[in-house]
C-alpha cells in the first residue's frame, strides 16, 4: 500500500445553475491574458449538447484517454514510442474551429465616430486576426439548448439510445436540460502525462495536481489530445501548453480554488482523499461496467489505523490526516456514494466526481391539454425526464443500476425530510423509500445537512500546506532568505523550455 | 519531504512561482454593483500595482441562524466580469459633447459674455437647434472639459427656469437602492432646484400594483433566506436561476429539506429544469390558472370541509367578514361599496365616520365597527385604535365577525358579475343581510360571499354557479384549459398540494413571482389570483410564505433619512416627484399613436370612469390629484407668484387662492391638457445610473423622434385625434422637444450615444455609497478602490460641482431667493388618503377646487438659487424641525442631528452650523446615524411612535439593540444586518429571516389599506366601473386589438410571434451586455429565440440573421433556434444596446435597426390611475399605471442578404 494525498472534488448537478461565475473567477485570475483567451480551464456546458471543444467526449475523433488493448492499459494516441514518432503529425489535436475564434468589438468606434448620418455600432473583431469577424462559434455556444437542432441532437452520449428515445428528448413536454461544469480532473492516471513527449507535465506528490511546467513545456500539444477532457490547451503568445492549476497558490494558502470559491450555486466541495498508488493501474484496466466500483475501492479509509501508518510512512502528517478525516469528498465518493466519475471509460481515475441531477417529472400533451402522469409527491425515477442510459453513458461508464441508486437516494433524503417537516409524505412512505435507496434514516440526515446547510469550512477542507518545509525543498532556498526576498525580481513569463 | 523528490526534482518545481506572483495582490477593498438586479453581493476588488484587477465575493456575511444555510457566497457571472469595465475600451474616460452643439456654443460665447444669454441664442435659433438635435446619436462627439461643460449644463437649467420655469428641469435615475447617494446627488440638486425627478419601478414595470392594492405596500417581500422555510414554493413569471443568480441556492436546499418546487413557465427555461414540476402553461394565461386554483381551494377547504386554519386568518387579516352595499339594477344587484360606520347610528357621529367599516358580529346579531380601518389611522381625536385587534372601536367589545351569511341570511339576492372572458354578466345568488341605515334599508353581504360568487363557488344558491370542476363556467378547473393548455387534474392536483402545505405549516407556501407575469397590460389582476390564493391559505405574513416578488432593487432599507436627504426636504417641500409612464406617454407623444383603450381592454359598465382615450384619463388624474403632472402649469411657476403679486395677493394663502381661481377659470391650464405647446415640453433632461433611452424606454423610437428630434423607425399612424376630449390636438406633432441632454455615464451605452453632453463617472470600484436590497437584510458599502480614472468623477460630486456652476451663474440673474408654486398630488401614507370619499371632478361644477382635497396641492416654495450649492451640502433646519418618516411613521430626530452637529463633520455659513454632506461618504454616514434600521435608539424613537397611533406595544421589538451604532467604516469592514424597524413590516430578531407582514400577523399592525386588512375587495368607483372589485380574469389584448403591425404586413416567410423580452443570463438590463467576457460567453450578440417549428416555416436556420418588426420599429439580430421554446412566442432577453453589432434594416430604409423597445410602445391601464383614496392615494414609485409591454406581438422574417453595417 503507497498511500497518497490527492485534493478531490464534488460538483452537485442537482444545485447547479449553469451561471458559469466559477468560470470567470478563473477566467480573470489566469487566463485574461494574450494566447489564452480561449482557454476556459473551468467551463460549463448544457447536457445534451456538443460541449467545449466541440465533440470533446468522441474519442473517435480526438482519440484522448486510455484503452486496454489485451491486457495492457495503453494510452489511445498510441504509446509514447509512438507518440515520439508522430511528434510532426498529429491529426487528432482539435483546430481552431473546434474551439472558436476570440474576438472582441470596436468599442472605440462609438465615441470616436465623426459626424455621419447614422447612428456607429461596435462590430466584432477577430483577436487573431483583428479584422471583423462573422461570429459562428464561442466557447458555450449552445448555452441552454441554444441551436438545439446542431449541437443538442449531437451530443455522443445519445448514440446509445433508440430513434424513439432520441426524438421525444426533443419533444417540449419531456425535454431536459442540466449543466455540466468541468475543470482539469486532476486525474490518478492523467493522460496528459502519459503522452508528453518532453516530461514538461507533473503530478505533484503533495496534492495530486497536475501541473504542465512552463520552462519544461516546448509546446508538442499531445497533451492537448491525450487529455480525454481537453483540459490542456495551446497558449499561441508562449507556445506553451497551459491547463488548470487548481489554483495551487490559493491552495497553498488554505483557500479553496477560485472556481470553488465563486460558486454561487453552492454545488461544490473539496477536500483531499487518500489512495492506494500501488493500484492504479489494476483499476484503471478493470472492466468497463465495473470502473465506478473499482476507483471507489482505490480510495483509502482515513480512519483505517493501516491507512493512517501508511500515510504517515510516506510524510504525511497528523493535519493531512485530520483533513483527510472530515474530507466531504470522502462522504459523497465513498461513504454516500452519491458523487461518480465523469466517463471512467477513459480510465484517467478522475478526482472530480458529480452527484447527477434529479429532474421535473414527465408530462405529456393529449389533445392539446398538458397532462401530468400520477406520480410520487416528488416523482418517481423511472418516470424522469432523461433515459437513464444517457446518465450512464455520463456517469458510471454505461452501468445504469449505479445511476438509478444515486437518484433513488437522493429522493429518499427529501421525502425523509418532507414527511418530518410537512407530512404530505407519510412516515410509512419515506421509510419505504428509505429501503428501496438502500440507505438509513441517519445517513439521509447528514446528507440533507451537507447539502443544505454546509458553511464554507464544511464544502472545504483545505489541508494546512506548510510552505517553509516546500520551499526549503530547493537546495538554494531556506525559509529565513525567502522571507527577505519573496515577490522582488522581474516578472516574465517563464522562457522556453529546452 | 523527501517523498517529493520520489516524483518531481524540487528544482524543476520552481517554475510553479510564476503563478504564484499572479496571485499576488496589494490591496483589497469591499465594494458592490450599482446595477439593477437585487443582488447586493459583497464582493472583494483586488488591486495590484494600482490598478484594479480583478473581484472575488467576499464570504463574511454574518451568519444570523445555523439552521438556515448561510448567504456565501453570493455575486454571479455578471458581478464577477464587472472589472473589465474599468478600463475598457467603452469606457467614458472624459467629458465629451457633440460636435454640431460645441461650435454652436463656441460662436455664442463669442457673441455674449453671459452664458446664459449664449444659450439663450442657441435654442431660440431654430435652425441652431434644430442642426444638433438632428446630430443626436450620430456620432461626431468631441471632448471637452468639465467647465465648459459645466457651463453649458447649468446655463441650460437657469435659462430654463426663467424662460419656462424650473419643472422643464427634469431627471431620470432609477433605483436608489443600488446607489443611495449616486442616485441622491442628482436629486439633491434638481428639487434644490425645482426640477423633476422621474420615477422608475412603475415605468419599469417593476411595480406590481396588486401589491398597493391590496396590501398599501408598493413592495415588501421576503428576503431569499426566508425560501429556505417555505414548504411549497410556485414559481412563475420568474426565471430564479437566471435572475436571482446568488439566491436560488436556498431553492435547491430547502428542496433538500422536503419542499417541493413547481414551476409555471411556457417555456422549458432553466428554473423549469430545476423543479420537480413543470407546468407548461400558454404564455400570460396563469391568472386563469391562478382563478381555478382558487375555485378549487374555496371549494375543498371552505365549503366541502372548514378548515379553521384558514377561516381564522382570512377572519382578522383580510377584509372577508367586511360589509358590502349591493345596489339595485334592475331586477337584480350589483355590488357596491364597503358600507360606511357613520350610516349606522350607533356610530352616526364618529370621527372620520365615512373611513371606517362594519362587519356583522354574531355576538350582537348586529353590525359592528372593528379597530383598525384608516379611518382610525388618521384619528386627530381617537388615537390609538388602529389595530388589527377584532374589537368594537366604540367600546373595546369582543367581536365574532360573520364571516358569510349562508346560514342567517335575510334573503338571497341576484348578483351580477361580468365574465369578461365571454364578455357577458353572469347572475349568482349572494346571501344578504338587510340593514337599518340613517338614510334607510339596505342590503349588504360580505366580501367573502361575494368572493364565493364571483368564483362560482356551488353552495346550493341559485344562479349561474358550475354543477362540477368539469362544468365549463367560471372559474372551474375545466373552464381554464382553454386558455392555458393545461389539464384540470393538473390544477386540481396543484391546489390540494398547495393548500393542504399551507394547512399543515401553517402558511408556508411562497409564491415567487416576477416580471415575466408583471409585464402584461393586465398583470394586476395576475398578481391578484395568485395573492388570493396565499391569503385564502393564510401564507401572508409568515415565515416561509407569501408572495416574493423580485424585479428591481427597490428595497431602500434606510429610507426615511435617505429621502429626507435626496429629496432635499431638509431644506423645501414638497419635492417634485413624477411618474414616469405617464411622463413619457404624455410627453413622447405616444399617446397620439393610440385610439380608445377599450378597444382591447374590456369595461364592465358604461360608466364615463372606464371609457374613452387613455390620455383623457391621465388630464382627469392629472386635475384631481390622483397622479402628480410635470411640466405643471403652461406658464411658468415663478412668474405665476410675481403675477398673483401683481393682482395683489400678499402671503402664500393668498397666491394660492389666486392660482386656484386661475384653474377654475381656465386662464392657467394644466400642461398636460397641451402637451404638444413649446411653452409645456419638458427642455432639460438629465440621465445618471440608468439607460433611460434605451433600456427602459417603452417606445424608444417616439423617443428618439419627439423628445430627441433625430432619425426614428417607426411608421404607425397616429390615432388620438377625435378620440380624445381634454387634450389639444396640435399638427403636426413636435418634434425634438428637448433642449439639452447631459448623460452620466461610465460606459458609452445607447443613452449616451444619443445625448449631448456625456459626462464620465466613476464605476462602482471607484466610489463610496450605499446600497441595500430585499433579497437579503444587510446593509452595504460601495468603496473607492482606486480613484475615479481618467477624468471621471463620482455622482456626487458632478452634482455638486453642477451645483457649484448654477449658484455662481444664478449670482447675475437670480441674486435673491425667488417663490414658485408647486402643485402635488394627494399623498399616500398622509391624511390625503381619506380626503376623497367619492370622486367628484371640479372642472366639472360636481364639487368646489380645494387644493389637497378635491385636486392637487399647490404650495408656495422659495428657491435659493445663488446658495443652491451651500444647501446642498448642509443637512438642512427642516429636518430638525419637522422630523423624518416614511410609509406614515414619522419622528422627531433632534437629539440624532444634535448628536451630528458634535461627531460629524459640519458645514458653517450664514452664521449657521450644518452636519454636513460635502462628500458621500458625509452623507452616507448620516443616513447611517438616523435610520432606524442602522441605529438602535433610533428604532426606538421610531417605534415609539408608531405604537402610539397603534394602540399596542411595539417597542419591546427593538429594546434589545437600542445600542446599536452603524457607521460606513464597519460596513466596509463587514456588512451588517438590519434591524427591526417600524417603516418595514418583518420582524427579524434572533435569526429570523425577513418575511413581510409578520408585524402585522403578529403585532396587529394594520395594512395600509382601507379596512387596514388585506384587501380583496375593491370599492374605488373606478375600480367598480372596471369590474376589477374583485379578482377576475380579462384576456389578454389580441394582436388585432392592440393594434401593433397595420403598417407591418407580412410576406410569405413571415411568422407573428408574441414577443416576450424576459431578463437575459449575459447582461442585468443592458449593463454587462456589452462586457467582452459575457458577450464571449454568449452569441456575441443579443440573439432572437424561436421555436424549431417557427424556424422551419421561416426558412430560418440557427445563427442566420432575422429581421423583427412592427410599426414601432425593426430589430436585426441573429436566431438562436432551439427546441425549450414553444411555437408562437419568441424571447429577446431584456435589453440589448443598439451600440453592439447592430446591422442596418433594408426593411426600413437600410437605416440601423434598433433595440428589444423599437418594437414597443406605452400603454397605461387606466384603472391604475385611479386616486385619492386610501392605498390608492399617490406616492412616487408607489402607486400609477406601469410600462408594460409583454402583449406585444412582433413579425419576424430572414434578414435578406448580408447584414449591411
Amino acid at each position: 500500500m503507497d498511500v497518497r494525498a490527492q485534493v478531490a472534488m464534488v460538483f452537485h448537478l442537482d444545485k447547479c445553475i449553469g451561471c458559469h461565475t466559477c468560470s470567470i473567477a478563473c477566467k480573470n485570475l489566469w487566463t485574461s491574458r494574450e494566447g489564452t483567451e480561449y482557454m476556459w480551464w473551468n467551463n460549463v456546458e448544457t447536457k445534451p449538447g456538443t460541449g467545449y471543444p466541440t465533440l470533446w467526449e468522441d474519442q473517435d475523433k480526438y482519440r484522448g484517454g486510455w484503452e486496454v488493448k489485451g491486457n495492457q492499459l495503453r494510452p489511445r494516441l498510441g504509446p509514447r514510442l509512438g507518440v515520439l514518432s508522430q511528434l510532426f503529425y498529429n491529426p487528432y489535436l482539435p483546430v481552431m474551429d473546434d474551439y472558436y475564434e476570440p474576438w472582441t468589438y470596436d468599442y472605440e468606434t462609438l465615441a470616436n465616430a465623426p459626424a455621419g448620418d447614422d447612428q456607429p455600432t461596435a462590430r466584432p473583431v477577430s483577436r487573431v486576426t483583428g479584422r471583423y469577424i462573422d461570429l459562428e462559434a464561442g466557447p458555450n455556444w449552445d448555452d441552454d439548448l441554444s441551436g438545439s437542432t446542431t449541437y443538442a441532437r449531437n451530443d455522443t452520449n445519445l448514440s446509445n439510445l433508440t430513434d424513439a428515445e432520441r426524438a421525444s428528448l426533443f419533444q417540449i413536454e419531456q425535454m431536459v436540460f442540466f449543466y455540466l461544469p468541468r475543470i482539469c480532473n486532476h486525474c490518478l492516471n492523467p493522460g496528459c502525462v502519459a503522452v508528453c513527449p518532453s516530461g514538461a507535465i507533473y503530478k505533484r506528490a503533495e496534492d495530486g495536481a497536475v501541473l504542465i511546467s512552463q520552462e519544461k513545456c516546448r509546446g508538442w500539444r499531445f497533451c492537448v489530445s491525450g487529455c480525454p477532457y481537453k483540459k490542456t490547451y495551446y497558449n499561441w503568445r508562449t507556445g506553451k501548453s497551459e491547463k488548470c492549476i487548481l489554483c495551487y497558490p490559493r491552495l497553498e494558502m488554505g483557500q479553496t480554488s477560485s472556481c470553488f470559491h465563486s460558486c454561487v450555486g453552492r454545488i461544490r466541495y473539496q477536500g483531499i482523499l487518500f489512495y492506494d498508488a500501488d493500484r492504479i493501474e489494476e483499476v484503471a484496466r478493470a472492466p468497463e461496467s465495473e470502473l465506478v466500483e473499482a476507483q471507489r475501492s482505490i480510495i483509502l479509509d482515513p480512519k483505517d489505523a493501516a491507512v493512517e501508518a501508511g500515510a504517515k510512512k510516506n510524510g504525511i502528517n497528523d493535519a493531512w490526516i485530520d483533513a483527510a478525516r472530515r474530507s466531504p469528498i470522502y462522504k459523497f465518493v465513498k461513504d454516500w456514494e452519491l458523487a461518480l466519475p465523469l466517463h471512467a471509460e477513459f480510465r484517467t481515475l478522475p478526482n472530480l466526481f458529480y452527484v447527477p441531477p434529479l429532474l421535473p417529472v414527465i408530462n405529456a400533451t393529449k389533445k392539446g391539454v398538458y397532462e401530468i402522469a400520477e406520480t410520487d409527491y416528488f416523482g418517481a425515477i423511472e418516470s424522469a425526464r432523461v433515459p437513464m442510459k444517457y446518465m450512464a453513458s455520463l456517469f458510471s461508464a454505461g452501468n445504469e443500476e449505479i445511476v438509478k441508486k444515486v437518484l433513488k437516494k437522493l429522493i429518499a433524503v427529501r421525502s425523509h425530510r418532507q414527511s418530518k417537516k410537512v407530512g404530505n409524505i407519510s412516515e410509512n412512505q419515506a421509510n419505504a423509500l428509505l429501503v428501496e435507496a438502500g440507505c438509513t434514516a441517519s445517513e439521509v440526515e447528514q446528507i440533507f445537512r451537507m447539502t443544505s446547510l454546509p458553511r464554507y469550512e464544511d464544502r472545504f477542507v483545505i489541508p494546512p500546506y506548510q510552505r517553509e518545509r516546500d520551499v526549503e525543498t530547493a537546495p538554494d532556498r531556506t525559509a529565513i532568505k525567502q522571507k527577505g526576498q519573496t515577490g522582488l525580481g522581474f516578472t516574465q513569463a517563464p522562457r522556453r523550455g529546452p | 519531504m523527501s517523498w517529493i523528490q520520489d516524483i518531481t526534482n524540487p528544482k524543476e518545481r520552481q517554475w510553479e512561482d510564476f503563478y504564484r506572483n499572479r496571485w499576488q495582490y496589494d490591496k483589497i477593498v469591499r465594494s458592490t454593483h450599482g446595477v439593477n438586479c437585487t443582488g447586493g453581493c459583497s464582493w472583494n476588488v483586488f488591486v495590484k500595482n494600482g490598478l484594479i484587477t480583478w473581484e472575488m465575493q467576499a464570504l463574511d456575511y454574518p451568519d444570523f441562524a445555523t439552521e438556515i444555510p448561510p448567504y456565501e457566497p453570493r455575486g454571479c457571472q455578471r458581478g464577477i466580469s464587472f472589472s473589465w469595465y474599468i478600463y475598457s475600451p467603452i469606457r467614458v474616460k472624459y467629458p465629451y459633447i457633440r460636435g454640431t452643439l460645441i461650435d454652436l456654443w463656441r460662436n455664442a460665447k463669442k457673441l455674449h459674455t453671459d452664458p446664459i444669454e449664449a444659450w439663450t441664442s442657441v435654442v431660440e435659433n431654430p435652425d441652431a437647434r434644430r442642426s444638433y438635435q438632428q446630430a443626436r446619436g450620430k456620432g461626431g462627439f468631441r471632448r471637452t472639459s468639465w467647465d465648459e461643460v459645466m457651463e453649458i449644463v447649468s446655463a441650460s437649467m437657469l435659462y430654463t427656469a426663467r424662460k419656462y420655469g424650473p419643472d422643464r428641469v427634469v431627471g431620470f435615475s432609477p433605483i436608489p437602492a443600488m446607489s443611495y447617494l449616486s442616485y441622491a446627488g442628482g436629486s439633491r440638486l434638481l428639487q434644490l432646484f425645482g426640477g423633476v425627478n422621474l420615477s422608475f419601478y412603475d415605468w419599469y414595470c417593476d411595480l406590481p400594483p396588486a401589491s398597493p392594492e391590496m396590501w398599501g405596500e408598493q413592495t415588501d417581500v421576503q428576503e431569499s433566506a426566508d425560501w429556505y422555510h417555505a414548504k411549497y414554493v410556485a414559481v412563475m413569471g420568474s426565471n430564479l436561476n437566471m435572475t436571482r443568480t446568488p439566491d436560488v441556492h436556498f431553492i435547491a436546499e430547502g428542496r433538500y429539506d422536503g419542499a417541493k418546487l413547481t414551476v409555471l413557465a411556457p417555456d422549458f427555461n432553466q428554473v423549469a429544469k430545476y423543479s420537480d414540476w413543470w407546468i407548461p402553461l400558454n404564455a400570460g394565461q396563469d391568472g386563469a390558472f391562478w382563478m381555478a386554483v382558487n375555485h378549487v381551494i374555496l371549494k375543498e377547504y371552505y365549503v366541502d370541509r372548514q378548515t379553521p386554519y384558514f377561516t381564522d386568518y382570512v377572519k382578522q387579516y383580510s377584509d372577508s367578514p367586511f360589509l358590502v352595499v349591493l345596489n339595485k339594477n334592475g331586477a337584480n344587484y350589483q355590488p357596491g361599496r364597503f358600507i360606511r360606520a357613520n350610516t349606522v347610528s350607533r356610530y352616526k357621529n364618529i370621527e372620520n365616520g365615512d373611513w371606517k367599516f362594519l362587519v356583522y358580529d354574531l355576538k350582537s346579531g348586529e353590525a359592528r365597527m372593528p379597530k383598525g380601518s384608516i379611518g382610525s389611522r388618521w384619528a386627530n381625536k381617537e388615537k390609538g385604535k388602529w389595530n388589527l385587534e377584532m374589537k368594537d372601536a366604540l367600546d373595546d367589545a369582543e367581536l365574532e365577525p360573520a364571516l358569510t351569511f349562508l346560514d342567517n341570511s335575510d334573503e338571497v339576492v341576484q348578483v351580477e358579475f361580468t365574465d369578461f372572458d365571454k364578455q357577458y354578466a353572469s347572475f349568482r345568488g349572494v346571501p344578504v343581510k338587510r340593514l337599518t341605515t340613517e338614510q334607510g334599508t339596505v342590503l349588504v353581504t360580505t366580501v367573502f360571499d361575494l368572493m364565493m360568487a364571483r368564483f362560482g363557488i356551488s353552495r346550493g344558491l341559485a344562479g349561474d354557479y358550475a354543477a362540477s370542476y368539469d362544468d365549463d363556467k367560471t372559474y372551474t378547473p375545466a373552464w381554464q384549459e382553454k386558455f392555458t393548455g393545461i389539464s384540470r387534474e393538473t390544477v386540481m392536483k396543484f391546489a390540494r398540494e398547495f393548500a393542504s402545505t399551507a394547512e399543515s405549516t401553517g402558511g408556508k407556501c411562497t409564491v415567487i413571482i416576477g416580471a415575466g407575469i408583471n409585464h402584461w397590460y393586465h398583470n394586476n389582476l395576475l398578481y391578484r389570483s395568485a395573492i388570493t390564493a396565499l391569503i385564502m391559505t393564510g401564507c401572508i405574513g409568515r415565515n416561509g410564505g407569501g408572495l416574493a416578488h423580485y424585479v428591481g432593487q427597490e428595497k431602500l432599507a434606510a429610507v426615511a433619512p435617505w429621502s429626507t436627504i435626496a429629496f432635499a426636504q431638509d431644506w423645501a417641500a414638497p419635492p417634485r416627484l413624477q411618474n414616469g409612464p405617464s411622463f413619457y406617454y404624455v410627453n413622447t407623444d405616444q399617446w397620439r399613436y393610440e385610439g380608445s383603450f377599450t378597444d382591447y381592454n374590456p369595461s364592465a359598465t358604461d360608466s364615463y370612469l372606464a371609457k374613452g382615450h387613455t390620455m383623457d384619463m391621465q388630464v382627469r388624474a392629472a386635475r384631481l390629484g390622483w397622479l402628480p403632472s410635470y411640466p405643471q402649469f403652461n406658464r411658468n411657476s415663478i412668474s405665476l407668484v410675481e403675477e398673483a403679486r401683481k393682482a395683489g395677493a400678499q402671503t402664500d394663502e393668498e397666491i394660492i387662492k389666486w392660482v386656484v381661481e386661475q384653474l377654475k377659470t381656465k386662464k392657467l391650464r394644466f400642461a398636460v391638457e397641451d402637451p404638444d405647446a413649446p411653452e409645456n415640453w419638458p427642455r432639460t433632461w438629465f440621465i445618471w445610473r440608468g439607460n433611460a433611452i434605451m433600456s427602459s424606454a417603452k417606445g424608444h423610437e417616439y423617443f428618439l423622434r419627439h423628445f430627441l428630434g433625430t432619425h426614428s423607425n417607426a411608421v404607425a399612424t397616429e390615432k388620438a385625434e377625435g378620440t380624445v376630449n381634454d387634450v389639444e390636438w396640435r399638427t403636426p406633432a413636435p418634434t425634438g422637444k428637448m433642449d439639452l441632454v447631459v448623460d452620466i455615464n461610465f460606459r458609452m451605452d445607447t443613452s449616451a450615444l444619443y445625448s449631448d453632453i456625456v459626462l464620465p463617472t466613476a464605476t462602482w470600484y471607484e466610489k463610496d455609497d450605499l446600497n441595500s436590497t430585499d433579497l437579503h437584510t444587510y446593509m452595504h458599502p460601495l468603496s473607492q478602490a482606486v480613484p475615479p480614472c481618467w477624468e471621471s468623477k463620482s455622482d456626487w460630486e458632478i452634482f455638486k460641482l453642477i451645483a457649484q456652476k448654477v449658484s455662481e451663474l444664478a449670482k447675475t440673474k437670480f441674486p435673491e431667493p425667488v417663490k414658485e408654486v408647486v402643485a402635488s398630488p394627494l399623498q399616500h401614507d398622509s391624511a390625503d388618503e381619506i380626503a376623497q370619499p367619492e370622486v367628484k371632478d371640479w372642472t366639472k361644477g360636481e364639487c368646489e377646487p380645494v387644493p389637497g382635497k378635491t385636486m392637487p396641492h399647490l404650495r408656495v416654495v422659495t428657491r435659493d438659487y445663488a446658495n443652491l450649492y451651500q444647501r446642498f451640502v448642509s443637512f438642512g433646519p427642516l429636518a430638525r424641525q419637522n422630523g423624518i418618516g416614511a410609509h406614515g411613521v414619522r419622528w422627531d430626530i433632534k437629539e440624532f442631528y444634535d448628536e451630528l452637529l458634535e461627531m460629524n463633520p459640519v458645514q458653517e455659513w450664514s452664521g449657521n452650523r450644518y452636519p454636513s454632506l460635502n462628500t458621500a461618504t458625509e452623507a452616507a454616514n448620516v443616513i447611517l446615524h438616523l435610520a432606524p434600521e442602522t441605529n438602535g435608539e433610533a428604532a426606538y424613537t421610531a417605534f415609539q411612535h408608531e405604537q402610539e397611533r397603534v394602540g399596542l406595544p411595539l417597542t419591546d421589538l427593538v429594546e434589545k439593540v437600542r445600542d446599536v451604532r452603524t457607521t460606513f467604516k464597519d460596513l466596509q469592514t463587514q456588512p451588517r444586518r438590519l434591524l427591526t424597524s417600524p417603516c418595514w413590516s418583518a420582524i427579524i430578531n434572533n435569526g429570523r429571516t425577513y418575511s413581510p407582514f409578520c408585524i402585522n400577523t403578529e403585532r396587529l399592525v394594520p395594512w395600509r389599506t382601507l379596512t387596514g386588512r388585506q384587501q380583496l375587495y375593491h370599492d374605488h368607483e373606478v375600480y367598480l366601473a372596471f369590474g376589477e372589485h374583485l379578482p377576475t380574469y380579462k384576456l389578454n389584448p389580441t394582436p388585432q386589438q392592440y393594434g401593433d403591425n397595420v403598417q407591418s404586413k407580412p410576406d410569405g416567410n413571415t411568422v407573428m410571434l408574441n414577443y416576450l423580452t424576459p431578463h437575459g443570463k449575459w447582461h442585468i438590463h443592458s449593463t454587462y451586455y456589452d462586457n467582452e467576457i459575457m458577450l464571449t460567453l454568449s452569441r456575441g450578440i443579443e440573439p432572437f429565440w424561436i421555436s424549431e417549428q417557427d424556424a422551419q416555416t421561416i426558412g430560418v436556420k440557427d445563427n442566420d440573421w432575422v429581421e423583427v418588426f412592427d410599426d414601432h420599429g425593426v430589430v436585426v439580430t441573429r436566431a438562436v433556434v432551439s427546441a425549450r421554446v414553444p411555437k408562437g412566442v419568441c424571447i429577446f432577453y431584456h435589453s440589448p444596446e443598439r451600440t453592439i453589432s447592430v446591422p442596418r434594416s433594408p426593411l426600413r430604409g437600410n437605416r440601423r435597426a434598433g433595440g428589444h423597445n423599437s418594437l414597443t410602445r406605452t400603454r397605461l391601464k387606466p384603472v391604475l390611475m385611479a386616486g385619492g383614496y386610501a392605498q390608492f392615494t399617490y406616492s412616487f414609485n408607489y402607486w400609477g399605471p406601469t410600462g408594460v409591454n409583454r402583449d406585444t406581438h412582433v413579425m419576424v422574417r430572414k434578414l435578406q442578404g448580408k447584414p449591411v453595417w
